[in-house]
């Protein structure tokens, strides 16, 4: 499974993808989301959305120290060890995309891992999860 | 037992003082739920006898509920104010991001008290409170305003920016309240309770975790009610067109206040209709917090700069039923590009539309009338469907330069009451009429609803799927409304969107309460509600309101509606009637 952005000009900016990503981590509230909508600079300019891209060569491993983040082996995204972690923050840094989310109780890294969980409830396919054979048309 | 403690966590703010403390109050909300509920005690306990609205003793009551940020369409917060526009119980809701922001900011309430020197602003980022000097930002359009605090101000994503424009600053009486540049707490004037505290904005940001009950549960009650709000053809028409859907139902069934209901109907509707907008200048849909409806329809307007060649702007602009209503038909207007102007305007000065619409189609009418002349008017002639003038004219409003200017930024009540027009002077209650002429129960509503809003009791629809069959008894009608308030005070107090109400059956709601510790079953709820409804009242009879007193306006007797056979009598029955069932 992978999540992609069809297209973020489609975002009403509901959050509704937040609020699900908190609920899959067995949360209320907004504290615990691996994705975030925020506008970008004004609402009538429309939504940025920031969650992990799964980029084909992740920058975020290879700034590891203690190598708790590998490439997912199946589907996409990274995965991340916490046992291994230290929370250096590296991994934080890195990310052009900023989308290394921060739980601040354990002091490491909240990265999504393509559970696909918060498309169901995106009202205007914004997002999707494809399965790995899937091929769908998204703005670039 | 409420499960989670931030709920029942009221945030005192202190502008005189610039101070805060925070306080615990689960009897409250246990009681009360949240939201109106809690709302009007805290008003009932900071707010003095026969205060000046417009004096540091009035407080600003900010409240959320338990269904907030924690299912979809909990997205309202309430303000509970002393209103300086009806000089009794003020209470507005508003979206955006308000109450999600509120409510993860740890708190379930927030009282403003006091009054601030010089112009000012506060942060609430979390458990942090700051005061900050607005003096730079004084004097500048909500829009703008926005744009600077977004840039100053932490939380991105997470916030609320709630502000006022000049209209507030300088004590219009209907001065709104704007967040995130859409969304408005609009009526009854909390903008100028803002603008005499000094108050130029309220942002407030927060990202934490709630508690339920049983997540397992959560989850499966969630599913079950955003399921609904997405695929229930009760909610369709708000995402399709909008509320602007309702501009040519409503003109068909003659119901479209026109020309300050001179008419009811407007020949050039379609002119002006949700259909006209969304073809023509739809430029972006937007929704409140944890909203998957996405309501708000944006207009995207391209005009060439009056001056340079070759430039051009996109007034990006909101539109909905009743700005479109109050500035548009009721100003006999159809022209769809000067009514974006005007509500463009209207949304950077900080005025309600609603009532900035009947009182310049009050004004019109005086003026065509003889009542006034261009000597009060300052050179403008207010001929219906000039929005050349009505631009001006609500700058003049603002800006109040003589006594005919100061009088109309008081309401049209007031203005009446010193220029004559009484009789086609429309509001009730002190509060300018909404968009509804379907018949007696869309303007009983307003005058028995505790707010003076078509959205305590949508009288409006009772007109629709009852009374246009059969003129009932003015008990069964007084009766059907009471009915309909009160379970409206439970929706305001969890809060949900009123556009959700046909998801948020009693059932559900209790079913949704137990997550947050709640066990009250449906019938303990509609009591729950008349309790609350019962406590706004004896709010506005203290401050001397009363049923027996209320103004009905001449106009709504005269031009027909869809409901045939009523008269001024009818009318004075069923308040009668709602007096006696109050008392009882």
């Amino acid at each position: 499974m992978k999540l992609i952005i069809i297209d973020s000009e489609r975002c009403v900016g509901c959050q509704s993808c937040m609020f699900a990503c908190a609920r899959r981590h067995h949360e209320a509230g907004l504290a615990k989301s691996c994705i975030f909508v925020h506008s970008s600079g004004g609402m009538e300019r429309g939504f940025n959305l920031v969650v992990c891209r799964a980029c084909d060569d992740p920058p975020c491993p290879k700034v590891c120290p203690t190598g708790a983040l590998r490439r997912a082996r199946r589907g996409g995204g990274v995965r991340l060890d916490l046992e291994k972690c230290h929370g250096c923050g590296n991994c934080r840094t890195t990310c052009l995309l900023k989308a290394i989310f921060w739980n601040s109780e354990i002091n490491k890294p909240m990265i999504c891992s393509h559970c696909g969980y918060c498309a169901k409830f995106c009202p205007h396919g914004v997002i999707a999860a494809l399965k790995e054979e899937e091929k769908l048309e998204y703005a670039l | 037992m409420l499960c989670d403690e931030s709920l029942s966590t009221v945030l005192h703010i202190d502008l005189s003082k610039k101070s805060f403390r925070t306080e615990r109050r689960p009897e409250l909300f246990e009681k009360y739920l949240g939201g109106a509920g809690v709302a009007i005690q805290l008003l009932h306990e900071n707010c003095p006898k026969d205060c000046d609205p417009l004096g540091p003793e009035n407080p600003i009551i900010l409240a959320v509920g338990p269904l907030t940020a924690l299912f979809p369409l909990g997205s309202k917060t309430v303000a509970m104010f002393k209103s300086p526009h009806t000089g009794n119980l003020g209470e507005s809701h508003c979206g955006g991001r308000s109450a999600v922001a509120l409510r993860m900011a740890g708190y379930g309430g927030i009282v403003i008290e006091g009054v601030s020197e010089t112009p000012i602003y506060v942060a609430v980022h979390g458990n942090k409170v700051y005061f900050r000097d607005a003096s730079s930002i004084w004097g500048l359009g909500g829009i703008v305003t926005g744009q600077i605090l977004r840039e100053a101000e932490a939380g991105t994503g997470f916030r609320t920016i709630m502000r006022i424009g000049p209209a507030g600053e300088r004590l219009v009486s209907y001065a709104c309240v704007t967040t995130e540049t859409y969304r408005h707490f609009g009526r009854l004037g909390l903008g100028a309770v803002f603008g005499s505290k000094k108050l130029k904005s309220v942002v407030i940001s927060g990202q934490q975790s709630l508690q339920v009950t049983d997540q397992k549960l959560y989850r499966e009650i969630y599913e079950e009610i955003y399921e609904n709000a997405v695929t229930s053809p009760l909610m369709k028409k708000y995402h399709d067109l909008g509320t602007a859907e309702n501009i040519l139902p409503l003109n068909e069934l003659g119901g479209l206040p026109t020309r300050n209901l001179q008419e009811a109907r407007l020949a050039q509707a379609a002119n002006i209709s949700g259909e006209y907008f969304a073809e023509h200048y739809l430029g972006r849909r937007l929704a409140c917090s944890h909203c998957p409806v996405g309501c708000i329809h944006i207009a995207a307007l391209r005009e060439p700069d009056s001056v340079k060649p070759y430039f051009y702007k996109t007034s990006m602009i909101s539109y909905d039923y009743e700005p479109m209503y109050a500035l548009g038909s009721m100003l006999g207007g159809s022209d769809a590009k000067g009514l974006m102007r005007l509500m463009d305007q209207v949304e950077a000065l900080g005025l309600d539309a609603m009532s900035t619409g009947v009182i310049l189609a009050w004004a019109t009418e005086a003026q065509e009338k003889g009542n006034i002349s261009e000597k009060e008017t300052l050179g403008l002639a207010l001929g219906w469907g000039n929005y050349h003038a009505y631009l001006k004219a609500v700058r003049f409003i603002v800006e109040q330069p003589n006594h005919f200017y100061r009088a109309l930024a008081q309401g049209v009540d007031r203005a009446s009451s010193l220029y004559g027009g009484r009789d086609f002077a429309l509001a009730m209650g002190g509060n300018e009429m909404p968009g509804y002429h379907t018949g007696p129960a869309s303007h009983l509503g307003v005058l028995i609803g505790a707010r003076h809003s078509h959205l305590d009791n949508a009288g409006y629809s009772v007109d629709q799927k009852i009374l246009a069959k059969n003129l009932v008894s003015p008990r069964e009608l007084a009766e059907a409304l009471l009915m309909e308030e009160h379970w409206r005070q439970i929706l305001s107090s969890l809060v949900v969107c009123f556009f959700a109400r046909e998801i948020y059956k009693k059932d559900v709601v209790a079913r949704a309460l137990q997550l947050s510790g709640f066990s009250l079953d449906p019938e303990e709820l509609i009591g729950i509600g008349k309790e609350i409804h019962r406590e706004k009242y004896r709010f506005k009879e203290r401050e001397g309101f009363s049923l027996g007193q209320l103004r009905i306006p001449k106009r709504i007797l005269e031009t027909p509606t869809l409901v045939e056979g009523w008269d001024e009598n009818y009318l004075i029955k069923v308040m009668e009637s709602v007096k006696e069932m109050m008392a009882s």
